[in-house]
């Protein structure tokens, strides 16, 4: 067992408490679906490590059917007002401590653990060292926060849960949409997308290749949700048998403006789930794609600059 | 061309406003199935995939922190805060974080930010603050675009920002995959032209941020 393993044990543990104290919340009459929707999650936090990946995917896909039937109004009530003030007026600045916390110890802990090799080995995986990290900064943090706030344990438990619930199942969605992702690339989706786009390219002309390439990232990160997932199948199509090998392209440059270009379609795309749907459940905005409509100048503009910089950089160097 | 029907779930299934879990579950059967694979086979590597992005999930371990503070008012301390800077608005609050945000991400510190840890506790209250004082009590719609802008401020900090750092995922895999293709490159060779967007990518969200004041002080301030 690792220590990344570990700390999914918390994080499956935070979720059965969830669905422990759902299960108890007779003011949802659907509050056996909640908790069973809590309850398989944690499942795949606390035992997801040794279960066969057949039992997982079906512990997934029962999540999404529960949340399919709908998870009923959570019991979970907000702190009250006369409460919240109440502790502001008492804490004053010592409020900020825990939260500063998390990033704090994240980014020196994760720094540490990249370059505190003892024997000549790391302590963890270098590309686990920002989620140890993290998981760390949690564990510091909750400890500096019962000790200033005088809380029980009990109670971040209970505050996690009315989290959780106010987010949703959409917590599970980046998640879920990973697994979209991979799937896709096993079927072969982006060969057909870069085969279509390719056939309708005038491939003599400079700006069109340019244009195409970049607008293809965007576009293609916008279907896939991940401009991870759309590079390579736009650069092995477009970008390196036209920009690079026919108009003699520079390699870096295609690469680096190519794959910003597809941020521009992430900005826009409710498939990039931790960016821009889940933000929009955690600040409680009516509107699911509240954040996907204030980036969308910001990303169109961004793909024009983009597309410029490539055009009038990349045969220059 | 069969192959491509997941795509079509998901673009239908988000614009009817479906379940999204239901939809992308339909989607990647759908998608496998045409293909070739079977169902065996679609719901383990399911399960494979969930298990290998279980990390995604990891930034809500911090709930019970911020749930916590939350509980003994660290939005309305953070309000507090902001009252007393006079010069502080909507705008300027969010562009003071998109520079911070920005700039510890190209130094590849991308873990100082985040919705759940920063913006929803910190940076949307601080931000809603700024416009109360103002213009006092803020009618719903307001409310919301401020939140809204709030975490597009953050995803926009942070994505033009990592790029310019050389041990980020999106650089080495630009490297990984360019070094496969028979064109050998340094990091640093690639990070370095993530620097032009970066710059634009700033001074478009300040101008958009700028804009975001003179909106509120146009439908909210009641000018003499």
């Amino acid at each position: 067992m690792s220590v990344l393993d570990g700390i999914y044990l918390l994080l499956g543990l935070m979720f059965a408490a969830a669905a422990w104290l759902n299960l108890k919340d007779r003011s949802n009459p659907k509050h056996l679906r909640r908790a069973s929707f809590w309850a398989l999650y944690a499942a795949t936090f606390l035992f997801g490590t040794w279960l066969p990946p057949f039992v997982v995917g079906c512990l997934a896909i029962g999540m999404a059917l529960l949340a399919g039937l709908g998870l009923g109004k959570s019991g979970a009530g907000e702190p009250s007002e006369t409460e919240r003030r109440a502790g502001a007026a008492r804490l004053r600045n010592r409020l900020f401590v825990p939260a500063l916390l998390i990033p704090l110890v994240t980014v020196l802990g994760t720094l540490l653990l990249q370059n505190y090799t003892p024997g000549g080995k790391p302590l963890v995986e270098l590309k686990d060292a920002t989620l140890v990290a993290l998981g760390i900064s949690v564990i510091v943090a909750l400890a500096a926060g019962l000790y200033i706030l005088r809380q029980p344990f009990a109670v971040s438990l209970t505050e996690s849960r009315r989290l959780v619930d106010a987010v949703g199942p959409v917590v599970a969605l980046p998640q879920l949409l990973a697994v979209l992702g991979a799937v896709f690339a096993v079927s072969g989706v982006g060969q057909v997308v870069a085969h279509l786009v390719g056939r309708f390219i005038p491939v003599d002309s400079v700006l069109a290749v340019v244009c195409a390439y970049c607008l293809g990232m965007a576009l293609f990160t916008l279907v896939m949700g991940n401009a991870f997932a759309a590079f390579p199948v736009m650069t092995a199509g477009i970008g390196l048998p036209l920009i690079v090998k026919l108009h003699g392209g520079d390699a870096a440059i295609m690469g680096a403006i190519g794959m910003l270009a597809g941020y521009s379609g992430t900005l826009m795309t409710p498939l990039a789930a931790n960016f821009n749907i889940v933000p929009a459940a955690l600040l409680e905005l009516p509107d699911q794609n509240g954040v996907i409509k204030v980036q969308i100048p910001t990303g169109l503009a961004l793909l024009v600059v983009n597309t410029l910089l490539m055009y009038f950089l990349v045969f220059r160097f | 061309m069969l192959t491509l029907i997941g795509v079509a779930i998901v673009v239908l299934g988000f614009a009817l406003r479906l379940n999204p879990l239901l939809v992308v579950v339909a989607a990647a059967v759908a998608t496998g199935l045409a293909a070739g694979l079977d169902l065996v086979g679609i719901v383990t590597e399911f399960g494979r995939a969930f298990t290998q992005n279980r990390y995604m999930a990891l930034v809500w371990l911090t709930l019970p922190v911020i749930g916590m503070l939350e509980k003994n008012g660290l939005k309305e301390q953070a309000q507090a805060l902001i009252a007393r800077v006079g010069a502080a608005t909507t705008g300027r609050v969010l562009m003071l974080y998109l520079v911070i945000r920005q700039v510890t991400a190209s130094l590849g510190l991308t873990a100082f930010g985040g919705h759940a840890p920063m913006v929803r506790p910190l940076v949307a209250p601080m931000a809603e603050a700024a416009a109360e004082n103002r213009y006092g009590e803020l009618p719903p719609r307001i409310r919301f675009l401020i939140r809204a802008h709030a975490a597009a401020t953050d995803n926009i900090g942070l994505f033009y920002g990592e790029d310019i750092f050389i041990a980020i995922g999106s650089v080495l895999l630009i490297k990984a995959f360019l070094d496969q293709a028979g064109y050998p490159l340094t990091p640093l060779q690639i990070a370095l032209w993530a620097i032009p967007t970066a710059i634009a990518a700033l001074l478009i969200q300040l101008f958009r941020l700028w804009r975001l004041d003179r909106r509120l002080q146009r439908e909210l301030g009641n000018t003499p």
